[in-house]
């Protein structure tokens, strides 16, 4: 068995790629976001490397799929506070990436709430903060995990987040006050428990700790931070002035969006924001927009912390998938961004439709693994295909780099197929035609003026969706 | 996860026939409260520590989308409670049988356990607690366990201490929760480093078994901490009153044990080494819940470990005869009165069974019907005899001229 080791994208790639061209492993191609997740380094030729987003290695190396991994300390502690008996070994503090994750509200905090309030908190860790909620003994509390962009959310749209910074200056920097200092991390080299049991790893992990400088991590400086200190605002939650309250994505749909809302007339200022400012000016009066990552939107609306917000079919799907009886709704098909939904297996595999799917699972003894973005329509699917003992790998994008060793069918988003195909994956089955749509709830808006203003802005753009 | 199989599932409804007995004597009601609970019922504050909290079965509903977590029940006491406040007002005395779901890390543990318990709520008196005490004891002698200890400790008296040895509250509630996690040496530890108990500290770890030895400890440790005069008191009152009913029990004040509601008096049961039992009291759970100033108390016994504790043989009450009714082959007149003969079987308190699959029987008695006479042979396997019969009264004389299986 050769050994695998699995390599983070994103915020640690480029210190990761300086550390192992240190060590010489003359890696062909990790350098960029554009790889191919399949590096190969000529010093190591039969070690088999892969690329992933950072938050899905502790997972695969727990799962054993990998031997080893590198990735930071906090996405191991997410995974390691929820599954304590899961099998990862941290093997060593690689000494960068470091940040400190912070417990933290928008405004200067009164008190930590025992009392029955509910407090909201909204992080991507969300297992890091119920447990942060249950050692401070809040007495009632409901996490949101977000995708991202945790900090936007307080004070209207979380009483509280859990998220991850440089320095208190940086926190500062988006408006946020500490309220606690939950985890201090870096970078890790982690491993499998079995692999490190009973594999000769030694090698590779000597060719990356000789890269280490010799001095040890100096104890972290201490910061003052008002402790055990937060204020729930649900007061807030609920705009009583009667504004609407509009969310827009982030990321690669905002320029689509922004074309979409100039053709209705809507002007909107800083959107796509150049500095990451996430609350732009918009020219109707009675509407505020904040910006966040549309995997969150559904969630939020059916909070009723947005009255309107722009997302995909896809995510709405997702949503409802896993709450059916959300008050949540498509209120208008806005026909952008055009994707399909599919089930994705190798090309090596002799199945071609859901059918052969079904054969090719009764006749294996291992659980049958999907991996996917959007994990409750990959478990309804099972579910609804009768896809018998399987399990879901929840995955953070990069989600082709899976198959066909780490999982056997993936649920994908594809425009044209080519990147499919060009990772020699087939398309096996559509499960729906996904667009960007505007959605809302489906309960009655109390305020008539508000609602007045909610139908002006579906008008607006229901017209520009005509005249596209 | 763990089946029951009928063996065991014998040995569980003969348990529950003996306490169920013995708490609806003592004028106790039985409730059953649903298996799927909302998360903050258990994590308002003083009613589970966190690291029983990290390990409770909690996840989103399917209309879960405000973030409210629901739970496996994992606590009997807490849902009664909640029970009460709900429906419920003044005295009641309520028991219940029920499972608990408790993450083990260990394979070979079961995260479902069994647990019978009682709650006594509205009273706040040291009878109220002796009352559970003998209960408590009076269901275990029934189900003939033999040695039962009975430890004492109250969970007043460490918070009393705790607060003296001058750590924060956060502090006195990780320690409270380790004394509690059964860490007998925890008071020990801290008490050690303290100017004002290091002298007592000796006194703690002993184990007493009168009134007498509460006393001692209050003439020493009032001195010191005044503040303990009135949970000491309190003790006493009830360990007095068990001595009046002639109850053994071992005072050991360091080593509380159970959950963090517990306000007063704790108790636990054990049988050699293993926990079989416990409870306490907790007059601040209801109130925390908005259920007003009502005091409470109670306990639980553990249904898996008395169920391998127990000697079956000695308190299981006869079973009943049992007899296979076996029909002639290609006889269709004989299956209408194998039919109405079982059924006279089972009226006069015999198991009666088909024979489904013509196998060899290890049961005494057969039974086999024709459609003509002779309609009934009866089969002795044990004298390996054969009696021809024609009416089921003449069955039921021969088998009951034998002696019992």
């Amino acid at each position: 068995m050769p050994i695998k080791i699995a390599l983070p994208k994103g915020r640690l790639l480029r210190k990761t790629a300086a550390m192992l061209h240190k060590a010489d492993w003359a890696l062909n191609e990790y350098h960029s976001e554009m790889g191919f997740y399949r590096p190969e380094s000529p010093k190591f030729p039969d070690l088999l490397i892969r690329v992933f987003h950072e938050k899905d290695i502790p997972i695969q190396i727990a799962m054993g799929n990998y031997d080893l991994g590198i990735c930071c300390l906090d996405w191991i502690e997410e995974l390691l506070t929820k599954y304590p008996s899961s099998d990862v070994v941290k093997v060593k503090d690689l000494l960068y990436g470091e940040g400190k994750l912070y417990a933290a509200s928008a405004s200067s905090p009164v008190e930590l709430l025992r009392n029955g309030t509910l407090v909201h908190i909204a992080s991507e860790y969300p297992n890091l903060a119920e447990a942060f909620a249950l050692k401070k003994r809040l007495s009632r509390f409901s996490v949101f995990p977000v995708w991202g962009a945790a900090e936007v959310y307080p004070p209207e749209n979380a009483d509280m987040v859990l998220l991850s910074a440089g320095t208190l200056a940086e926190l500062a920097a988006c408006g946020m006050v500490p309220v606690s200092r939950v985890l201090d991390f870096s970078a890790f080299l982690i491993a499998n428990r079995n692999s490190w049991e009973s594999k000769n790893l030694d090698k590779i992990v000597t060719s990356i700790c000789d890269t280490l400088p010799e001095v040890e991590k100096r104890a972290p400086e201490k910061e003052e931070i008002n402790r055990d200190r937060i204020v729930a605002r649900f007061s807030a939650r609920e705009a009583a002035d009667g504004t609407v309250r509009l969310a827009l994505p982030d990321g690669h749909q905002q320029q689509q969006t922004v074309e979409l809302l100039n053709r209705a007339g809507i002007k909107i200022d800083d959107y796509p924001s150049e500095t990451g400012n996430r609350r732009p000016k918009i020219d109707i009066d009675g509407v505020s927009v904040k910006v966040i990552r549309p995997q969150d939107m559904p969630l939020q609306v059916a909070n009723r912390n947005f009255d309107l917000a722009i997302t995909g079919r896809d995510w709405l799907t997702d949503h409802l998938a896993q709450f059916p009886s959300s008050p949540v709704k498509e209120v208008l098909d806005l026909k952008l961004r055009k994707v399909r939904l599919v089930a994705v297996v190798s090309q090596e595999l002799s199945v071609n439709d859901t059918g052969g799917l079904r054969q090719f699972i009764a006749a294996r003894e291992e659980p049958f693994r999907l991996a996917s973005e959007y994990v409750n329509i990959a478990d309804k699917y099972a579910r609804d295909k009768h896809l018998g003992h399987y399990r879901v790998i929840p995955t953070w994008g990069a989600t082709e780099a899976f198959l066909p060793e780490d999982a056997d069918l993936l649920i994908e988003n594809t425009e044209t197929g080519r990147t499919i195909a060009r990772h020699n994956l087939k398309i096996i089955d559509t499960l729906f035609e996904s667009t960007a749509c505007l959605i809302g709830g489906t309960g009655a808006v109390v305020d008539p003026a508000k609602g007045r203003r909610i139908e002006a802005i579906v008008k607006r753009l229901r017209s520009a969706v005509g005249d596209a | 996860m763990r089946d029951l199989s009928p063996a065991e599932m014998t040995v569980f409804r003969l348990l529950e026939g003996i306490y169920r007995d013995c708490f609806l004597k003592w004028g106790y009601q039985e409730v059953r409260t649903p298996t799927i609970e909302y998360l903050h019922l258990f994590t308002s504050a003083g009613t589970l520590t966190p690291g029983r909290l990290g390990k409770v079965y909690s996840f989103l509903d399917w209309d879960g989308w405000s973030g409210e977590r629901v739970v496996l029940r994992p606590d009997g006491t807490i849902p009664v409670a909640r029970l009460y406040v709900d429906k419920m007002q003044g005295m009641a005395r309520l028991f219940y049988a029920t499972n608990i779901f408790i993450f083990e890390e260990s394979g070979e543990k079961t995260r479902e356990r069994w647990q019978c318990g009682a709650e006594l709520i509205g009273v706040g008196s040291a009878m109220a607690d002796a009352e559970l005490i003998a209960l408590s004891l009076e269901i275990l002698k029934k189900l003939g366990m033999k040695g039962v200890e009975l430890k004492l400790s109250h969970a007043g008296l460490i918070k009393a201490l705790l607060v003296k040895l001058g750590l924060n509250p956060e502090e006195q509630n990780w320690m409270f929760d380790r004394i509690l996690d059964g860490d007998v040496e925890a008071l020990a530890r801290v008490s050690r480093e303290s100017p004002e108990l290091g002298n007592v500290l000796p006194l703690l770890s002993l184990n007493g078994q009168s009134t007498g030895f509460l006393r001692n400890q209050r003439a020493l440790l009032t001195r010191s901490v005044p503040e303990i005069r009135s949970p000491l008191d309190d003790f006493l009152k009830t360990v007095a009153l068990l001595d009046d009913l002639g109850l053994k029990y071992q005072v050991n004040i360091a080593s509380g044990s159970g959950f963090e509601y517990y306000t007063g008096i704790i108790f636990q049961l054990f049988l050699g080494k293993e926990k079989i039992g416990g409870g306490g009291r907790y007059d601040a759970l209801i109130p925390s819940m908005g259920g007003g100033d009502v005091p409470a108390s109670g306990f639980a016994l553990y249904l898996d470990q008395l169920m391998s504790l127990v000697k079956t043989e000695a308190i299981a009450p006869p079973l009943p005869r049992r007899i296979l009714v076996r029909v002639k082959a290609g006889d269709a007149d004989a299956v209408k009165q194998a039919f109405k003969a079982a059924d006279s079987l089972r009226k006069a308190g015999y198991i009666a069974e088909f024979d489904l699959d013509g196998r060899k029987s290890e049961k005494r008695w057969i039974l086999e019907v024709r459609g003509e006479v002779p309609v009934f042979t009866l089969v002795d396997n044990v004298k390996s005899r054969n009696t021809e019969a024609n009416s089921i009264s003449e069955v039921l004389r021969l088998m009951e001229g034998e002696s019992a299986y």
